[in-house]
């Protein structure tokens, strides 16, 4: 997303008489928005998972349902350090504008660890689900829920790399505005991966449970 | 497993003569372009002018040129088909086996519907839209570079699957189960998934990026109310994409779950429902065809009004219809299954909203003619496929109304007449305008304008040969005829069946006097030459550039006053100005990045089709890889200098009319 650097030469925006040229080298707005963009695009990826689970879930196939499987209180957990890595990526974004890179590098680094206890507990879950013969090859069902939990524990996984590849730049190079720009599109990414969680949360685990 | 997964010696299908004579002559055509760049001394020419190149203007133009390779094979499939079923009558068998058969007519779909008619579409697209905006790129040059590779890289992955194992024999819809492990257990269908995948990919970027430019890179002044109609069709087409492609994206990953690790998504076993995958293909496939089309659309007005000197009639109502069709298009995809058990009042809904599609496409007909009507109208090249298009479509479209009404289509369901509609809309409308937009573009692209003659008779050819090939098929549903039948035995068929096929080699001159037609215009390129940059008095800001375009587009970003911005610049005078001072333009420079990162995707894919398994994680590392590295590259950027912008801008005001007036 960051084909056209906007930062490298600070007199940009000022060096040229011409206002027209703003628009060309305002390219930190663009690629957010941009980013924005894809992310509707992803929404709608997950949008065809959802619509998938929706009309499998009931397939069984004489196996487990998810009343049989779902652990509400394990997957509380697991919501708790998703959402509170929400609030502390907000924080990091705080302090990324404020050019204050320590506390930065400290609220991304507890994000990270948050995430990292989520996709940690999925995996256990995931595990534990298959060694007791509730793999996704035995039900429409199952394979409806390991496909959407999946599918967004994957985009999580995405997330923490692009983190810890954020946290080398910016460890060695500052915060310049491309930097932020960087961190904006992660923190988007980061916040609507939780909205999504919300939705598979309602949808997955406390209908199922029910 | 052995080393290479599933790949053997067996995979080459050296017993299959029609397969092997193709290859020898793409193997023939290879080694002799090799040679000429080779001996011409033009490899470093084709590596930093064209295939890092990140100028949209390039990247259309490869664009153009791989949807016209994929036009050729995708032809060359259904001249087969139909010269099959032309001999394949009273019991006879033909010259084409039923599984070879049935990989001709699933590529044929693909390659015409993803790898010739898109990559047109976003060829014309990536070489006008900036233009049209004022804009000097795309919002995001490098991504446009990767969009093309990746597309290119779907490209490639199907053209080895003619060499090297089989293509899906699904149909180009690929349904399950047949198209599931248990009926499909070759890597044809596999094929199918990933080259579907990755070029899906390009294309979603593809629209993000154009969608950014629109938004936020328009000229100062351009309201959205003043964007060019081709830009406004392009930007609801793109709006389709970012909003169906995921869809497909998502369906084609089941599909593999399925496939792959056998997921239960599809299965007729425990519990899997494959019309799923049916809802999900056409939620992705219904949108995919107003893509197509309404970009056509767009060309076809912005044809219309430079042709007559007129301003375009009924603009707002032009952007609206657009708009109403792209949502439409959204909420009519069980037309396509009529027949698979929905209820009475589900069909009847999605009938009804099918049906209502004919009313904005209505209005933009009536819009084209009320623009002709007393307008001076120059019967050019473009002009022609635009008439051509507008009986042709209107055929097609009613046809379609036909087949909405779902009694109707229980009767007509994957029969020919189906067939029939759907080229008559896909050909008459999609293709004919962008053989239109080709003729049109084409000196602004490349500095010469395309010899007329040979244009005319290559359009009479298709005109003419799509009737004889189409018109048929219409009267071969009706007489009971279903469709991707390998050989028939009905002596009522076989008239049609023979005009039909005559119709596709009438077809064939109008490719072959394309070809001469791009060849005499090369010869002829001096004569044909565009010095001024404005061949037609073009209405919009790409004719105010130079014939090719300056590498920068605009010197000076010009300011947008009316819809029509160029022809008003010129009435008032402001066109051709000259400047002696002009600023440092900000280019971003030529960049691997693009090839490597598709390279190591299309590695990846094809280590997945073939179960290569320590391959596969080789490619999609390495495409991370290269994208990490990318953003992590600093020189990527560099400033044209003020002396260059005046040397370039005056050597083509040298041509610049004295007197302007429009």
């Amino acid at each position: 997303m960051s084909s056209v650097p906007s930062s490298l030469n600070p007199n940009d925006a000022g060096g040229h008489g011409d206002s027209h040229d703003h628009e060309h080298h305002d390219t930190g707005g663009n690629t957010v928005f941009g980013f924005w963009l894809y992310l509707m695009t992803d929404c709608l990826l997950f949008a065809s998972f959802f619509a998938t689970y929706a009309v499998l879930y009931m397939n069984t196939a004489g196996g487990v349902s998810g009343k049989d499987i779902f652990e509400l209180d394990f997957v509380a957990v697991e919501t708790a350090a998703l959402l509170l890595s929400s609030i502390t990526f907000g924080f990091a974004m705080i302090a990324a504008h404020a050019q204050k890179k320590a506390l930065t590098l400290t609220w991304l680094g507890v994000t990270f660890a948050f995430g990292a206890v989520f996709i940690g507990m999925e995996i256990y879950e995931f595990h534990h689900l298959i060694v007791n013969g509730n793999g996704p090859q035995e039900s429409a069902f199952l394979t409806a829920f390991f496909s959407l939990v999946g599918l967004h524990g994957a985009h999580v996984t995405a997330g923490l790399i692009w983190m810890t590849i954020m946290i080398i730049e910016v460890a060695r190079r500052g915060l310049g505005s491309h930097t932020v720009t960087r961190l904006s599109c992660l923190s988007l990414f980061w916040h609507f991966l939780d909205i999504v969680w919300i939705c598979v949360f309602t949808v997955v685990y406390l209908i199922g449970a029910m | 497993m052995s080393f290479l997964g599933k790949l053997t010696i067996e995979a080459v299908p050296y017993h299959e003569p029609i397969i092997m004579v193709a290859l020898s002559v793409v193997a023939l055509l290879g080694i002799a372009l090799a040679v000429y760049l080779t001996k011409a001394d033009k490899w470093g020419m084709l590596w930093n002018d064209w295939i890092t190149s990140i100028d949209h203007k390039r990247l259309g133009i490869m664009y153009i040129i791989l949807a016209l390779i994929m036009l050729l094979r995708g032809f060359a499939d259904a001249i087969m088909m139909r010269t099959q079923l032309a001999m394949a009558t009273n019991g006879a068998e033909g010259y084409l086996p039923p599984e070879h058969y049935d990989q001709i007519f699933t590529a044929h779909g693909v390659i015409m519907i993803i790898f010739m008619a898109m990559p047109f579409m976003i060829g014309l697209m990536n070489i006008i839209l900036p233009l049209q905006v004022g804009a000097r790129d795309v919002a995001f040059p490098f991504l446009n570079n990767l969009s093309f590779w990746l597309t290119a890289g779907g490209a490639v992955l199907i053209n080895i699957s003619l060499g090297l194992g089989e293509f899906a024999k699904t149909g180009w819809v690929a349904y399950p189960p047949l198209s599931g492990l248990e009926y499909s257990p070759g890597v044809g269908v596999d094929y199918y998934i990933w080259a579907l995948q990755i070029s899906g990919l390009g294309t979603l970027l593809t629209a993000v990026n154009f969608l950014v430019t629109v938004f936020k890179m328009r000229a100062p002044g351009m309201k959205l109310m003043q964007m060019p109609i081709f830009t406004w069709t392009c930007t609801w087409a793109n709006i389709l994409i970012a909003a169906s492609f995921p869809i497909l994206t998502a369906v084609l990953a089941m599909l593999t779950l399925d496939r792959y690790m056998d997921f239960h998504f599809f299965t007729n076993e425990a519990g899997g429902n494959s019309m799923m995958y049916i809802n999900l293909f056409w939620a992705w496939g219904h949108p995919e065809v107003y893509i197509l089309v309404l970009p056509a659309f767009g060309i076809f007005s912005e044809i219309i009004s430079t042709f007559t000197a007129k301003r375009l009639f009924g603009y707002k109502s032009m952007v609206y219809a657009s708009g109403a069709i792209a949502i439409l298009g959204f909420i009519v995809w069980l037309h396509h299954f009529f027949t698979m058990g929905s209820s009475a009042n589900v069909n009847a809904f999605f009938g009804i909203m099918t049906m209502i599609i004919a009313v904005p496409t209505g209005v933009k007909l009536f819009n084209w003619i009320f623009t002709i009507y007393r307008g001076r109208l120059r019967i050019t090249v473009p002009v022609l496929w635009t008439l051509g298009f507008i009986v042709t479509f209107t055929i097609g479209g009613m046809t379609g109304v036909l087949l909405a009404i779902p009694g109707a289509d229980y009767v007509l369901h994957n029969s020919l007449f189906l067939i029939a509609h759907f080229h008559n809309t896909i050909i008459g409308g999609a293709v004919f305008g962008y053989l239109a937009g080709f003729a049109y573009w084409f000196p602004k692209a490349v500095g010469f304008k395309l010899d007329e003659r040979w244009g005319k008779a290559s359009f009479w050819c298709w005109q003419i040969g799509f009737l004889l090939a189409f018109m048929p098929l219409y009267v071969l549903g009706f007489l009971g005829m279903t469709r991707r039948l390998n050989h028939t035995d009905n002596p009522d068929w076989n008239i049609w069946l023979y005009i039909a096929a005559f119709g596709a080699v009438v077809i064939a001159f109008g490719i072959l006097f394309q070809v001469i037609q791009l060849v005499v215009s090369f010869i002829n390129r001096e004569a044909l030459d565009d010095t001024t940059g404005d061949p037609w008095n073009g209405h919009t800001l790409e004719w105010s550039t130079a014939s090719p375009p300056q590498f920068y587009n605009f010197a000076k970003i010009p300011h947008v006053n009316d819809i029509d911005t160029w022809t008003d610049m010129k009435e008032k005078g402001e066109a051709y100005q000259r400047h002696e001072d002009y600023e440092p333009i900000h280019m971003p420079k030529n960049t691997p990045a693009g090839i490597q990162i598709s390279a190591s995707l299309t590695v990846f894919c094809f280590a997945m089709i073939w179960h290569i398994w320590w391959l596969a994680p080789i490619g999609l590392i390495g495409a991370i890889g290269f994208f990490i590295k990318r953003c992590y590259t600093s020189d990527v950027d560099y400033y044209v200098q003020p002396d260059e912008i005046k040397r370039i801008e005056h050597e083509h005001l040298k041509n610049a009319p004295k007197e302007v007036t429009a």
